[in-house]
């Protein structure tokens, strides 16, 4: 077993997802509660990801951020080193990666608040973030567990972005999904079957944790909307 | 008092009044301000809608002192007290807002709306679960004190009695549109001429 690769990955998955639901919870409530046009537009970007294949994303992400352009070069300068082949270049693609996964539950439990409690909140003086610290955060508390999870072992999971964007380099970028691709090209199968167990065992485990808790009886309508969807 | 038969419109109207309906009015003036580029929570207006929209996760107390964020803590306490006085519920202090009556429901939903001190109270049929003798009596305990501190109310109702047997100014709603407004013994003597028109109308053919 790959402890350095096996630690890495949850590291990797760990971050990534406080990462996102951060981000999510803002977004989450400016989609479902807001008004403007252009919503329509950021509810479209942020599902980009789902149908965007991970290779051409960690493609993108490799060019796009790589010293050939202004972005590129501002993130040189500000880390250090480029993003691509870094710990940090895998946590941008991995945010960017599994946005959605984050985005579409929170965004579905606050549209799914009652409205009314809404409408009496804005009237007792409630502002944005009062409004989604104390009525839609509690009230949609299943949904962010599903983001939660969602992002978690979509992380976990990751391959192709990786795969573009990492360099298989041991200790900030070997993944334990790179390690099982390695283990299977050099014919190690043996040690490939652990390292997919290991993967299994880690998706089953967070699973089994979320339905004992009772949030997961959403996350499996989440997961098959996303199905459908995706 | 607004007045009108079931989707005649009350309930968009006391809501655009509100601020809680997208386009409309162009001018809402209160008090010789217009409020109608305000935000709902900016008006100082109080609103109590048919089902009391209470916050399921917070208490009593909560849902009563939600409106006043930003007032110290013991003032808070002693404002909550106070409103839960006045609507008759002193003895729900500290429960669970989930598991209340509807009556008891509407009357946290009143204090709720009344303890910002708002210059407008909107009244949504707040009494439908109440019956006639407890609703009496919770107006009577109510009117001396939006009297007193000049609060202006405008309730909705679909029950005549309500509508014309107050001294209130009446606004008759059918179909989204005001068809008359004035003191209620007007608007009701109007509308008994309108209908006795339409019933000569009616019966003119026939003989």
């Amino acid at each position: 077993m790959d402890w350095q690769a096996l630690l890495l990955t949850l590291r990797l998955a760990t971050l990534t997802t406080a990462i996102l639901l951060v981000i999510a919870v803002p977004l989450a409530a400016l989609l479902a509660l807001g008004r403007s046009r252009w919503l329509s537009l950021i509810e479209a970007i942020t599902a980009l990801p789902l149908v965007l294949p991970p290779t051409v994303l960690g493609f993108f992400l490799l060019v796009l951020l790589g010293p050939r352009t202004a972005v590129g070069r501002g993130i040189i300068a500000t880390l250090g080193h480029p993003l691509a082949f870094s710990f940090s270049g895998l946590l941008v693609g991995s945010v960017i990666y599994s946005l959605p996964f984050a985005v579409q539950p929170i965004t579905a439990g606050f549209a799914a608040v009652n409205p009314a409690l809404v409408d009496a909140a804005r009237l007792l003086g409630a502002d944005m973030p009062r409004l989604v610290g104390t009525v839609l955060l509690p009230l949609a508390r299943r949904s962010i567990v599903v983001a939660a999870v969602l992002s978690f072992l979509h992380t976990i999971g990751e391959f192709g972005v990786v795969l573009m964007l990492g360099g298989d380099i041991p200790g900030a970028t070997r993944t334990l999904s790179i390690v099982l691709y390695d283990q299977v090209e050099s014919f190690h199968y043996a040690a490939a079957t652990r390292t997919a167990v290991a993967l299994l065992a880690m998706s089953i485990v967070a699973l089994v944790a979320i339905y004992a808790t009772g949030a997961g009886r959403g996350l499996g309508r989440e997961m098959a909307r996303e199905d459908r969807r995706g | 008092m607004i007045f009108g038969p079931s989707g005649a419109g009350k309930t968009t109207l006391l809501r655009a009044l509100a601020g809680l309906e997208r386009g409309g009015a162009a001018r809402i003036a209160m008090e010789g301000e217009d409020v109608a580029s305000l935000p709902p929570g900016r008006r100082r207006i109080g609103f109590v809608t048919q089902q009391a929209a209470l916050f399921p996760h917070l208490s009593v107390n909560a849902n009563v002192g939600y409106g006043l964020h930003g007032m110290a803590r013991d003032a808070r306490v002693v404002r909550v007290l106070e409103m839960l006085r006045l609507v008759g519920a002193e003895h729900l202090v500290g429960s669970r807002s989930s598991h209340l009556s509807g009556g008891e429901a509407q009357r946290i939903a009143l204090a709720r709306a009344l303890a910002p001190m708002p210059r407008l109270l909107l009244l949504d049929e707040p009494f439908s679960a109440l019956d006639g003798k407890t609703s009496d009596e919770l107006l009577a305990r109510l009117q001396p004190w939006l009297r007193e501190r000049g609060v202006r109310v405008i309730q909705a109702t679909h029950d005549a009695t309500d509508a014309f047997l107050t001294h209130a100014e009446v606004v008759l709603l059918r179909d989204g549109q005001i068809v008359a407004q004035g003191p209620g013994f007007e608007v009701l003597q109007a509308e008994r001429e309108r209908l006795a028109r339409s019933l000569n109308v009616a019966q003119r053919p026939a003989s």
